[in-house]
């Protein structure tokens, strides 16, 4: 693996860290609000009148953004995780029947390219306008519009893997379509899933935050990446730490969800 | 791998079909009366019911799916929930803002893309590549409402250079043609800064894949041979091949690019099909949201058919 791969991994891991000890590293709770006047507004390492240390400042409420960060982690990593994992299990369900049954491939690949076509944020909104915002919905919606691009792979590879002489001799066997696929088919193709599945999970680290920066995802008071943004942009002027912290945040997750994409493609 | 399912124009009727369909059985099954949402909380059961009557709503499954088709093939969409304006009206205003935003972003991104992706791959020296990777793979990772609210903090409260609000000032009407061109230019600079830098990151790193896939053809070495000069090879020879699949992938990166647009005008309040998409959805004006999920879906489809044309001009070998 590549410095900048193994980089893009040690920062997951740290914020997947972070989201999970978020208690311990947290000073004070996500939506603490103590003495307001006295604590609003307080820019990046002050201490306030309380013997609190602020480490990345605080919000128009007196919120500690530090904290926030962390609990934060917690909802976008969570959501845009099990979103990934339904859209690798819906993505590889879909992509390995177009490629073992051919009656279907027809429907199946049309299903997508047709999901493709359509905007996902558009899709997304739309889901969200119809039903009430909720980290579920989120995880759901996220899940079941971002199967398409591995879907696509898994089919593609899934029938480069049929015509090897290994696939063939598992068949001689009397291994039926979908043993073969699940015991000699997917472990092959697994890794360049794996690489589709971590771009879509640093989509879906973004995405959520969109929605939650909409106000469509996760309902405040919980702590979001996105809600924070939303907040930061109304105290833009006088105190603009409170959107960039997790914005930069979010860039990290993301770049370096690309970076271990491209590190499992190189491997190939 | 097949080549999608149907090419041609066959696929805009067959697209914005399904998405017409989609969006009928979400709102049939999504939680919720639309006649009691229309009423509000005070109506009662008879009220309801005599609502429900009047939109059809106790019809069978098949005739309101028909009626629903029917309407939407005339373009009726229905009038605004909340402003009770027609909503065709709506988005026949706000579409070309979109259009323009989204095509000049397009073009500067991959204009730029492409450059950046030449400087990559002609480059001797390894720290110039491993630089603009880190730096387009970065931009790709920008979340568009976020590199939007830091441009607007630099440029608008900050420098005070630009706007960061709305397509045209306040007096853009009292200004005289030259003025009024530079109020809009101005007002159209951070939201095409905003798209165009991710887009720049997106196509970038597609454009250097494509170039270094034909980087060891003989072809190339021939022109080298034969004395071509590092300029000549790269656009004559290398370019030329490596532009196929970046010009097949115009299309295909049109919906993200739309998408990333939605965000961008929410948060620069462009009057574009995104900003009413949004404003629709935090007001669960149902009509309206149909209405521009469908037309969001045609401008995409027959921006990858345009794209699939350019595809036709550049590469004779895909015009079977």
């Amino acid at each position: 693996m590549r410095t900048s791969s193994r980089l893009g991994l040690v920062l997951i891991v740290l914020f997947a860290a972070a989201a999970v000890f978020a208690v311990r590293l947290a000073p004070v709770g996500p939506g603490d609000v103590s003495d307001v006047v006295r604590t609003r507004f307080l820019p990046p390492g002050t201490i306030d009148d309380f013997g609190v240390l602020h480490l990345l400042g605080t919000d128009r409420l007196g919120r500690d953004v530090w904290s926030r960060l962390l609990f934060g982690a917690r909802i976008s990593l969570a959501v845009a995780a099990l979103a990934t994992v339904v859209a690798a299990v819906v993505g590889i369900a879909v992509g390995a029947t177009a490629a073992l049954v051919r009656p279907a491939a027809g429907f199946l690949l049309g299903l997508t390219d047709f999901s493709l076509a359509v905007p996902r944020v558009v899709l997304l909104l739309l889901l969200a306008s119809l039903w009430q915002p909720s980290a579920r919905l989120a995880v759901l919606t996220l899940g079941l519009t971002g199967w398409m691009p591995i879907a696509r792979l898994a089919y593609a590879e899934t029938r480069g893997q049929l015509g090897r002489a290994y696939v063939d001799g598992a068949r001689a066997l009397g291994g039926g379509r979908f043993r073969l696929f699940r015991c000699h088919v997917l472990p092959n193709v697994a890794p360049s899933l794996l690489a589709a599945a971590t771009l879509g999970l640093g989509s879906a680290v973004s995405l959520e935050a969109g929605l939650s920066f909409l106000g469509l995802g996760v309902q405040p008071p919980a702590a979001s990446w996105g809600t924070m943004i939303a907040s930061g942009r109304d105290t833009v002027v006088n105190a603009p730490w409170v959107g960039l912290v997790p914005g930069i945040a979010l860039v990290l997750v993301v770049l370096s969800a690309t970076l271990v994409a491209d590190g499992l493609e190189r491997r190939q | 791998m097949p080549r999608g399912f149907v090419f041609g124009t066959l696929r805009v009727p067959l697209v914005v079909f399904g998405v017409v369909t989609l969006t009928f059985l979400l709102l049939h099954f999504a939680p919720g009366d639309p006649a009691s949402h229309l009423l509000g909380p005070g109506a009662t059961t008879d009220q309801i019911q005599a609502v429900r009557e009047a939109l059809g709503l106790e019809r069978p499954l098949a005739v309101q799916y028909g009626r629903w088709l029917a309407r939407a093939v005339r373009g009726d969409f229905g009038a605004s929930i909340a402003t009770g304006r027609p909503v065709l009206a709506m988005l026949w205003e706000a579409w070309p803002a979109t259009a323009l935003l989204v095509g000049l972003s397009m073009l500067l991104s991959y204009a730029i893309g492409m450059l950046i992706a030449a400087v990559q791959a002609t480059s001797r020296r390894r720290g110039v590549d491993g630089f603009l990777s880190g730096l387009t793979a970065t931009l790709a990772a920008l979340p568009g409402y976020w590199l939007a609210f830091v441009l607007v903090m630099v440029f608008t409260y900050v420098l005070r250079w630009l706007p960061g609000f709305g397509a045209a000032g306040l007096d853009a009407d009292y200004l005289r043609p030259g003025q009024r061109f530079m109020d809009r230019l101005a007002h159209l600079a951070l939201p095409l800064a905003t798209l165009t830098l991710i887009g720049i990151g997106t196509a970038a790193r597609y454009a250097r894949g494509t170039l270094r896939a034909v980087a060891r053809e003989p072809y190339l070495m021939l022109a080298r041979a034969k004395g071509a000069g590092r300029w000549r090879v790269l656009f004559r020879h290398h370019l030329r091949n490596g532009l196929i699949p970046i010009v097949a992938l115009l299309g295909l990166s049109l919906p993200a690019m739309f998408s990333g647009a939605v965000f961008v005008e929410g948060v620069f309040a462009w009057p574009g099909v995104g900003t009413v998409l949004i404003q629709a959805v935090q007001a669960r004006d149902y009509p309206v949201v149909m209405a521009a999920t469908t037309v969001s879906a045609i401008m995409v489809v027959l921006g990858s058919v345009l794209a699939e044309q350019l595809l036709h001009r550049v590469d004779p070998r895909s015009r079977s």
